[in-house]
């Protein structure tokens, strides 16, 4: 095995000092000198006609310098989709629709000022389920769109699903459904805009997106009438991120509006209600879902098809599909599969992405559905999944080229670490669930690429400019390791710079789990070509020739025994006539496809795979679900770094145990009525589970020394295992997501024959056994 | 109704002028610059803003500041050693992954140090208690829950071995 001095290491986050001190500055804590506080004014109404927006009384409310209506503002469309503006006219089309924005100098006089504007509403019908919205007389939500359904036709047919169904020998047929659930970033969204004198836009915000970023602020400015102005994108440090900042929002492009009328910097902060109601959580899904196999168990098609409440505009929940059918086609060896999604318009909030992205969603449907063919098939589970399992040099039925692939292992893995063979206990079962995921890029874009500039000082510091954003999972600190293992440094020398786009180069964004392998290699290959220049000029002053240098430790080694410091080399090479600059700038974008029009395409360079393994028990009095063992086996390449990869598997974990029993933004006719931490079950320290993580290392050939990316993979299979193992423990099988004890007894009690399931805590109705 | 108030803020002694209805949280953060301690939610359901209150952990955004009054108040700027030296907890949570996003870390180390000051021998459910009302999305708790234990290792070590600290460690 290599040796490795920096790789490999339990390192601390590089900004950890700050954050444990309180130094670490975040939206919150940015004040500009004149600054005014920015607010919104929400939709009444989940549906209605805006026929009045009276501002007058709010106008004239000291403190207010200005008042934005849907009226006053030039034509700007947001999202993937193009139908959100920032301020609605004419008509609201869910309850967090952006009806008005106010700055005034404090957020009290803001949040008054808000309260005094009046607006009068024409309700109009309302539709809030995506089956009853396909209907054709159901309610238009956008009514120039002509129809509910968007027009982003999923479909993908490869093989003959229908010859197949005729061959198999065992069959399922299964409907699944998953509801909202959010992020609960701690540090709550906002931003700061400002715009200087000659136009040009500073925008302070959270976002995991700064290049892209720009781009929308910069169509925003050119709606204003303004070209060619610089738009500068600051991100402090974040306060949590899982997809939630992958888009702009209309909050930071009113803060923008409104800048640039006051012509003073405006910081709209969003207050945890806020956050709750006018951010965009999980995409819910509805599934259909068919699956056979022949008698020795290998599968031979996968069936599905799904609705997406889109709600009532359009980001990235929308375009979660695309990453479905990455499970969909590919998780197991799957001949035949089919996949059609239909993205329904309705009146409820719109959906983003999320750790994972429409992954979870998919794969609760297929390894529920998997554990249901092997015991139809009556085959092991476990052994059902090694049968199906995928492995190095397959390609899949949509053309995934699956290169390095530690499935098998991480199968057995969980398979001896949670004994499934241990004496069985009443109320107590198990239960696992794998996933494939993304682990080299995603092309989502026509680019998956990220710059890298790295500059080396006298003294051998380096600093790292990189198109990457940390929002906490440790980008800083694993491109770090890499530069400092490359250049023969330590983490301490090396200052890695992501918070700003006029330094850092671009990228695509923190998003598809790539960070570490795309912003890793283009680090890595930045920090070569600096290495080669070094050891050049290594050999030229030692005359020991480049192959025989080896370089550690701030040093030059030659059989075994330092010959020359770094410094010394590198301030040579300041303090020589002709002498250079250690600079390097590195563009990397990996091999990876773009989906075709069939949906074909190696989307990744790798992929990464994991198996996980829970055992629950089960209180058949109550119908609550303890966790009382958990095994999170990853194939992540190489381990870059042991202790921030274990803290993304837990943190993954944890949030699909919650997706799995107990999150859920419960919306009422299109109303949230959760909106805060008392009601919306965010799991506690309470809660923690002592969660195994297993590290599979099967050393990628294209990842930055072998890795690949494992920021969502934690919390894919994780409610799968769970309704899988209780299914083991009490024979119930719960198709809907979080599977809550209401669910859970009201199946025992259907189980055992009762007729009445008791009342439903939210609905206060009587639940129905089913 | 504005009054004056006199209280200890990490060490030093405070004269303030203070509005009756402020809370601690906005008389630190607004008024003192004091931005370690974090906003979370406003409604004392995170944790997010824990300080010390003569020893206590306690959510500043509901508690006024009025209260301080006379009180011993510790934020996490104050934590560390005045050579700049920093806390074990803190030390802890950097060397054990306790930290990712870091926005719930400050009321996290504040918790944990309450707990560790009224019982240095805590069990895993006595951390996990100490911590219910401090939220955390990106940890899953368990790198923090292994931080605070390891200071607790690490005293009964020094313990037993040097016996060189007799209380607290800071």
């Amino acid at each position: 095995m290599e040796e490795f001095t920096v790789i490999g290491k339990r390192i601390s986050k590089v900004d950890a000092v700050d954050k444990a001190t309180g130094r670490a500055l975040y939206i919150q804590d940015f004040k500009l000198p004149g600054m005014l506080y920015g607010r919104i004014l929400y939709s009444k109404y989940p549906h209605a006609r805006i026929i009045k927006v009276d501002t007058e009384k709010a106008k004239a409310l000291p403190g207010v310098v200005t008042i934005l209506t849907g009226e006053d503002i030039p034509p700007i469309r947001l999202g993937v989709y193009k139908d959100n503006p920032p301020l609605k006219s004419g008509k609201v089309r869910s309850c967090r629709d952006e009806v008005a924005a106010v700055a005034a100098l404090d957020p009290e006089i803001a949040k008054e000022a808000i309260d005094l504007i009046e607006v009068t509403y024409e309700a109009l019908p309302a539709i809030f389920d995506p089956e009853e919205a396909l209907k054709p007389e159901a309610p238009l939500v956008h009514e120039d769109h002509k129809t509910n359904v968007l027009k982003m036709p999923w479909n993908l047919h490869y093989g003959d699903v229908e010859a197949a169904r005729l061959e198999a020998a065992f069959n399922v047929q299964e409907r699944f459904t998953t509801t909202w659930v959010t992020h609960c970033c701690m540090g709550t969204s906002g931003a700061i805009a400002d715009v200087d004198n000659s136009n040009n836009l500073t925008v302070y915000t959270n976002t995991q997106i700064p290049s892209l970023a720009q781009k929308d602020f910069q169509e925003t400015l050119k709606a204003l009438g303004v070209k060619d102005r610089r738009v500068r994108v600051i991100k402090p440090s974040i306060g949590g991120g899982f997809g939630s900042k992958l888009d702009t929002y209309a909050y930071e492009h009113l803060a923008i509006l409104l800048a640039w009328h006051a012509r003073r910097p405006v910081k709209i902060l969003f207050e945890r209600e806020e956050e709750f109601l006018a951010t965009s959580p999980r995409q819910p899904t509805v599934t259909y879902i068919s699956m056979g196999c022949d008698r020795e168990g290998k599968l031979l098609y996968r069936d599905m098809s799904m609705v997406l409440d889109n709600g009532a505009y359009t980001s990235w929940g929308a375009t979660t599909p695309s990453v479905m059918m990455m499970p969909i086609t590919s998780l197991y060896r799957v001949p035949n599969v089919r996949y059609t999604a239909k993205c329904v318009y309705t009146n409820n909030t719109y959906c983003q992405a999320m750790r994972g992205y429409g992954n979870p969603q998919a794969t609760f449907a297929i390894e529920s559905a998997i554990d249901m063919l092997a015991e139809a098939a009556d085959i092991d589970r476990v052994e059902f999944r090694r049968i199906n399992s995928n492995r190095p040099g397959d390609v899949t039925p949509q053309g995934l080229r699956i290169t390095s692939c530690g499935l098998p292992e991480c199968i057995d893995a969980v398979s001896k670490n949670l004994d499934f063979g241990q004496p069985r206990e009443k109320g107590i079962g198990t239960g696992l669930a794998s996933l494939i995921h993304v682990g080299g890029g995603a092309r989502i874009y026509k680019s998956d690429g990220c710059g890298t500039m790295i500059k080396m000082d006298d003294y051998g510091k380096v600093d790292v400019f990189t198109g990457a954003s940390d929002m906490g999972q440790g980008a800083d600190t694993v491109i770090a390791q890499i530069v400092a293992e490359e250049l023969g440094v330590k983490v301490e020398d090396i200052h890695v710079f992501h918070q700003d786009t006029d330094i850092c180069p671009w990228d695509v964004g923190a998003h598809a789990s790539r960070t570490t392998f795309v912003a890793g290699n283009s680090a890595l290959g930045a920090a070569r070509k600096i290495r080669l220049r070094l050891l050049a000029m290594a050999s030229k002053a030692t005359g020991v020739s480049e192959d025989k240098l080896v370089l550690k430790d701030r040093a030059f080694f030659a059989e075994g025994s330092p010959i020359l410091p770094l410094p010394k080399l590198l301030r040579s090479s300041h303090f020589t006539p002709k002498g250079q600059m250690m600079m390097a700038d590195n563009f990397y974008d990996p091999e990876n496809e773009n989906m075709g029009r069939d949906f074909r395409g190696n989307m990744s360079a790798t992929y990464s795979f994991g198996t996980h393994g829970v055992r629950v028990k089960v209180d058949e009095a109550t119908g609550k679900v303890e966790i009382l063992d958990y095994i999170a086996a990853h194939d992540v390449g190489r381990a870059i770094n042991p202790m921030l990869l274990d803290g993304q598997v837990h943190g993954g974990v944890l949030m699909g145990v919650g997706y799995a029993l107990t999150e859920q933004v419960i919306l009422e006719n299109g109303r949230n009525m959760n909106p805060d931490f008392r009601d919306y079950k965010l799991l506690t320290a309470m809660d923690a589970i002592h969660s195994k993580p297993i590290v599979i290392e099967t050393v990628d050939e294209k990842g930055p020394f072998g890795a690949k990316g494992i920021g969502e993979p934690g919390c894919v299979p994780t409610a799968p295992a769970i309704a899988n193992a209780i299914y083991d423990a009490v024979g119930v099988r719960i198709r809907d997501l979080p599977i809550t004890p209401e669910k859970v007894l009201a199946a025992i009690k259907k189980k055992k024959g009762a007729v009445s399931c008791g009342i439903d805590v939210f609905t206060q109705k009587e639940q129905p056994c089913e | 109704m504005s009054r004056e108030i006199k209280f200890i803020l990490n060490g030093n002694p405070i004269c303030i002028a203070i509005e009756e209805h402020w809370t601690l949280l906005y008389l630190l953060r607004e008024k003192l610059g004091l931005t370690g301690t974090k906003e979370g939610c406003g409604r004392g359901e995170c944790g997010a803003c824990t300080v010390l209150v003569d020893g206590l952990a306690i959510n500043s955004c509901l508690y006024f500041a009025v209260e301080t009054d006379g009180k011993n108040i510790l934020t996490i700027e104050g934590l560390a050693a005045e050579d700049g030296s920093l806390h074990p907890l803190q030390k802890s949570f950097i060397e054990n992954g306790g930290i990712q996003c870091g926005f719930c870390t400050p009321g996290m180390i504040l918790s944990a140090k309450a707990l560790l000051d009224e019982n240095p021998r805590p069990t895993e459910t006595d951390i996990k208690q100490a911590l219910a009302g401090n939220l955390c999305r990106c940890t899953g708790y368990v790198q923090i829950i292994e931080s605070i234990e390891a200071v607790v290792d690490k005293r009964i070590e020094d313990i037993n071995v040097v016996v060189r600290e007799t209380g607290d460690s800071d």
